[in-house]
């Protein structure tokens, strides 16, 4: 592999490349992020977010109690968000342990939601605790079964303790399994990275290493997607593809709850990355809750009020 | 939908239903609102309609304010107990709050500021400052200035346009607190938000006299700066009036603070955290369009990391939101007067005319209204005019540097010397270079953070004095022992 030309693969050039990168002031990135949130977005630019915002979902249930059938009422939901309403985008996948990436991949294909994806957690989520030998595994049986994107976690351990390349060792081998059938997500779990630094500096590695899409968190930690961590993380890929000219996917995850802080992750990427980085394709947000309070948000713009929460589903 | 890319933002303009803007206005003397006789229009600077006639304040005016601020000092604001007088103050502080909404609407209309700048930061700071003020009013003796500290009675304010409000409370605050009365007078071009003031002062049951405002231009400046029932004079505004206000007070007993001019250097290290950089030099120079003293108009950038700097510049200029100052995402408003811009315009082309390369944010410009196009000039000298002349506007001189000590030798070869910035995740470096830059506000990879608690004031032509803080407060006193 090349690497896109940054690092040979071997530890001496991950290193090298690493330090050229600039540090982060935490109060300037704070504060940054601070401004944009008051960025007061109405009417018919608030319409166009919400439903940008529904396409860029990633539909998620990652609890011990799943079951097929709740994993396949995600997927109804997943395909038509609202079913009075024909208008609303389907979502960009649902994201699900490995053991139900078969029952979505055929739920979702049964009702006519083809174009919506499977994402499967991987290695050894939410932990990243295994042996590479069981990451491997749980990669591979995910991408048997039918996922389309491997949302995997890094070895955080490892990466705090510096042991930067096998992190690095890590994605290449992950991403040699998804080759051309999945897509690759990688985890950093920022709330365990604690330091901006550390956040861009997980983000160029993870790139350089053959990430599709970088994300934040697992949804089991707090802090998870704070705007001044998304925003670390868009102006690594808008540094990136200023290097390479290739564009990676950023996907909050965990604590973007409603409309609102959709809403700011949206200006955050129009404003950081830039325009190009706002489709499905380059942009997800994980969660569960959201999906339902845009969905109200949509409605009340609609008929100017707001509806009792029964007009939305509960799956 | 899902095809188009841009997110554009709707118009979110914030109300202006919220004022009452009077046809007219007279001065605010003795405790109430006096008839003027000539009047002079003021203006939105974003559209040129007329707002409001101001009235021009002559020698009859003038006498009657400092009369009347002679009045209430000598027969209650001196006579008060400290307590009694910050209870005044925090009434004051207290009622900005309540009316913030409504300051607010009215600075951006009167001064083209953003909606975004005067909701978040000057009328909020312009509270804080009557709030930190108003605890010092009964503790005067703790203030580490001595225990026999009086004031120096009646205080001639002059203000300037770019931050008419909060430059009135960096005056009026400590001047109360202390035990003076004042006489202020706002700048020609934005008047409104000080009138709003006077209103404040009467819902607050401030003693009659104990503030006075009178509008006018540079001849009722002058008219209180040669008063002689004046005993200090506080000014902020351009070093060239500073001098000329110097000159006037030199033979007389007045008390003097002048806070003039600046063409601060913002020092960026290789070392730097490159995009938080980025976002001070643009908060440094386009924070208020550039209106403001301790602008960080000087780039001086290690000629190392310049062009990869210069790029991210360019692409967060692009971004800026150039327009209606009532518009809630606006970043950049109107330049507050024809007569800046074109001031802005002449100096820039004197950039252009000496060989530095003109580079501005590609933006829409409304067709009516006085505006400015966020700009940087690179390749510039230490003997160009935009090197040397404040320019007052959103327009960057960009200058290199080999070593750190080249660096400080160029931020400090300048006539003024009221801010500097220094970025490096390097502590000992930024130390350092704090150390050997002449100027009064150092910032440490931030810009233009402003606080009551902290004194601000310049070497050399910025200025005499510090305003704000102990420093502040001091100016406000005589009999001042210095620890």
């Amino acid at each position: 592999m090349s690497f896109y030309g940054l690092v040979d693969g071997s530890e001496a050039s991950l290193k090298k490349y690493l330090s050229t990168l600039s540090g982060v002031d935490q109060v300037g990135a704070d504060a940054r992020a601070a401004m944009l949130a008051t960025r007061s977005i109405k009417t018919s630019s608030k319409r166009w977010a919400i439903d940008t915002a529904i396409s860029m979902v990633d539909l998620t249930t990652l609890e011990g109690a799943d079951t097929a059938g709740k994993v396949k009422a995600l997927c109804t939901k997943a395909v038509r968000p609202d079913p009075t309403d024909a208008s609303v985008p389907s979502v960009g996948a649902v994201c699900v342990y490995n053991d139900m990436v078969g029952i979505a991949r055929t739920h979702l294909d049964l009702i006519g939601g083809q174009h919506v994806g499977v994402a499967a957690v991987s290695t050894a989520f939410p932990s990243g605790r295994a042996s590479m030998a069981v990451k491997i595994q749980d990669t591979q049986d995910a991408i048997d079964a039918g996922a389309s994107e491997i949302d995997m976690v890094i070895d955080r351990g490892a990466f705090l303790s510096g042991r930067y390349i096998e992190v690095f060792d890590e994605i290449v081998t992950i991403k040699e399994i998804c080759g051309t059938r999945a897509h690759l997500k990688v985890i950093f779990e920022t709330g365990e990275l604690v330091t901006y630094d550390n956040v861009r500096k997980a983000s160029f590695l993870a790139m350089a290493a053959g990430a599709d899409f970088i994300k934040t968190s697992t949804g089991k930690v707090a802090p998870a997607a704070t705007p001044p961590v998304v925003l670390v993380m868009l102006e690594a890929v808008r540094d990136f593809y200023a290097m390479t000219q290739v564009r990676i996917g950023v996907k909050p995850a965990g604590g973007i709850r409603n409309t609102k802080d959709a809403i700011k992750q949206l200006v955050l990427v129009n404003e950081t990355a830039g325009p190009e980085w706002l489709t499905p394709t380059h942009f997800r947000i994980g969660a569960s809750a959201l999906l339902n309070d845009l969905l109200m948000q949509r409605m009340k713009m609609d008929d100017g009020y707001y509806a009792s929460p029964q007009y939305v589903t509960v799956d | 939908m899902g095809e188009k890319l841009s997110f554009e933002y709707a118009p979110a303009p914030e109300s202006r239903a919220i004022v009452s803007i009077k046809p007219k206005y007279g001065h605010f003397i003795g405790g109430k609102f006096v008839a003027g006789n000539k009047h002079f229009p003021t203006i939105n600077p974003a559209t040129e309609e007329v707002l409001s006639q101001i009235s021009l304040a002559g020698k009859s005016e003038v006498d009657a304010a400092v009369k009347a601020a002679r009045k209430a000092y000598s027969s209650t604001w001196s006579k008060m107990s400290g307590k009694e007088r910050g209870k005044y103050l925090f009434r004051i502080a207290r009622i900005m709050q309540e009316r913030s909404r409504e300051f607010a609407v009215l600075e951006s209309l009167d001064n083209g500021k953003p909606i975004r700048e005067s909701r978040d930061v000057d009328v909020p700071l312009a509270a804080a400052h009557f709030f930190y003020h108003a605890g010092w009013a009964d503790k005067l003796e703790f203030a580490g200035l001595g225990t026999s500290t009086k004031p120096h009675g009646v205080a001639g304010q002059i203000i300037p346009w770019n931050f008419p409000l909060l430059m009135l409370a960096w005056k009026v605050a400590p001047a109360l607190a202390a035990g003076n009365t004042v006489v202020l007078k706002p700048a020609e071009t934005t008047s409104l938000t000080a009138l709003l003031f006077a209103e404040v002062c009467q819902q607050a049951e401030l003693p009659a006299g104990v503030v006075n405002i009178v509008t006018g231009d540079g001849s009722t400046g002058s008219l209180i700066v040669n008063h002689p029932g004046i005993d200090k004079i506080a000014f902020t505004g351009s070093t060239e009036v500073g001098k000329i206000i110097a000159r006037a007070v030199a033979p007389t007993n007045k008390s003097v603070t002048l806070e003039l001019g600046g063409k601060a250097a913002n020092i960026v290290f290789e070392d730097a955290a490159i995009d938080e950089a980025v976002e001070g030099i643009v908060n440094g120079i386009f924070f208020n369009q550039g209106h403001v003293c301790c602008a960080g108009s000087r780039l001086i950038v290690q000629e190392s990391i310049t062009e990869e700097l210069l790029e991210k510049l360019k692409n967060r200029m692009a971004k800026i939101r150039v327009g209606d100052p009532l518009d809630k995402n606006t970043d950049l408003g109107a330049i507050n007067s024809k007569e800046q811009l074109l001031k802005i315009r002449e100096l820039s082309a004197t950039g252009d005319s000496e060989g530095a390369e003109r580079w501005s944010a590609p933006c829409d410009l409304p067709s009516k209204g006085f505006w400015f196009a966020p700009t940087i000039f690179t390749g510039v000298t230490q003997s160009h005019r935009i090197a040397r002349e404040e320019i007052f506007g959103p327009v960057l001189s960009v200058l290199t540097f080999r070593t750190p000590q080249e660096a400080i030798d160029k931020a400090n070869n300048t006539p003024f010397g009221l801010s500097a910035g220094v970025w490096s995740e390097k502590g000992s470096k930024v130390l350092w270079a704090s150390q050997q830059l002449r100027a009064g506000v150092i910032w440490a990879n931030t810009f233009n953070k402003f606080d009551p608690t902290s004194p601000f004031g310049g070497y050399k032509e910025s200025g005499w004095g510090r305003e704000g803080g102990r420093h502040g407060l001091s100016a406000y006193l005589k009999g001042v022992s210095h620890e």
